[in-house]
């Protein structure tokens, strides 16, 4: 039977918004504090959501501790305490929560491959946060009970 | 259609262990959780059902009913309790946090006055939890 494994992380960075086709005015009137230039920062918590058989050895969808070392080397290392405006990929890039949420899914997707890699939801404060991709369970009769692929 | 959650909490012991494994298999595999004297958990059960909502009512399930349903379906019969020794679906299967949200939705399936289960979510902690959407 297939089921998700999900697993939070935390990591701290900064960054500034800010996008060079923009001008000054346009950025400052766009992005508000966010635009500051000396940037700010957040604690930041990544949500990583696989999907896959549940082995009938382990009862597992994946092992954790791959997962765990997975996400440690390619998103905590990379990424925590540093500036997310320094990084390679945010060079064309503005650091947004959306962007960093897809940066995390892309390198996550090349990377984990244990078992397959659904969602990724990243809180930028605990009051605002971003999923990719979106999922398609469809709440509309595709679970209904005792119907059609359910369990 | 709209969908609705209700959480729900127990606690219970368990350990993960493989019969058909030896003692320095299933340590490798399961580290700590392998413990044979069992360790514990408060697992937080979310629950999320979808239908439409009762133009009487306004209600897509009755909160009270769907609360009663959790109690007496899962958290009677989990909580409190050894998974592997005195929860009878875990005789077979390794109470892992995926399994336990399979065996959430079959005790729930069917069970739900008005509205069709949509995902069982179980934290075992709050930065691990496992999805369940009925999915073969």
């Amino acid at each position: 039977m297939r089921a998700y494994f999900g697993r939070r992380y935390t990591l701290s960075a900064s960054h500034r918004l800010h996008s060079e086709g923009l001008t000054a005015e346009e950025n400052r009137a766009t992005y508000g504090k966010c635009n500051n230039p000396h940037g700010h920062g957040h604690n930041y918590v990544v949500e990583v959501i696989v999907g896959g058989a549940v082995d009938a050895e382990t009862g597992m969808v994946c092992d954790l501790v791959d997962l765990d070392a997975c996400v440690r080397k390619e998103i905590l290392d990379r990424f925590d305490h540093t500036n997310l405006n320094t990084h390679a990929c945010f060079q064309n890039l503005v650091p947004t929560t959306e962007n960093f949420n897809i940066v995390i899914h892309r390198l996550l997707k090349a990377a984990f491959t244990q078992a397959e890699l659904t969602t990724v939801r990243v809180e930028e404060t605990s009051n605002n946060s971003f999923e990719y991709p979106v999922q398609g369970h469809q709440p509309a009769g595709a679970h209904s009970q005792g119907k059609g692929s359910t369990a | 259609m709209i969908l609705l959650t209700r959480k729900a909490e127990f606690s219970a012991s368990h350990y993960y262990w493989n019969d058909a494994w030896t003692e320095e298999e299933n340590v490798r595999k399961f580290g700590k959780c392998a413990n044979r004297n069992g360790h514990g958990h408060n697992y937080t059960l979310e629950v999320t059902v979808s239908g439409e909502i009762d133009a009487r009512t306004g209600f897509v399930v009755d909160l009270k009913e769907l609360k009663e349903v959790l109690e007496k379906e899962v958290v009677s019969v989990y909580d409190h309790r050894h998974l592997n020794l005195e929860v009878p679906e875990f005789k077979a299967a390794i109470p892992t946090t995926e399994n336990i949200a399979i065996a959430v939705w079959k005790r729930l399936k069917g069970k739900i006055p008005g509205a069709s289960l949509h995902r069982v979510r179980v934290y075992e902690l709050p930065d691990l939890f496992a999805d369940y959407y009925g999915e073969p």
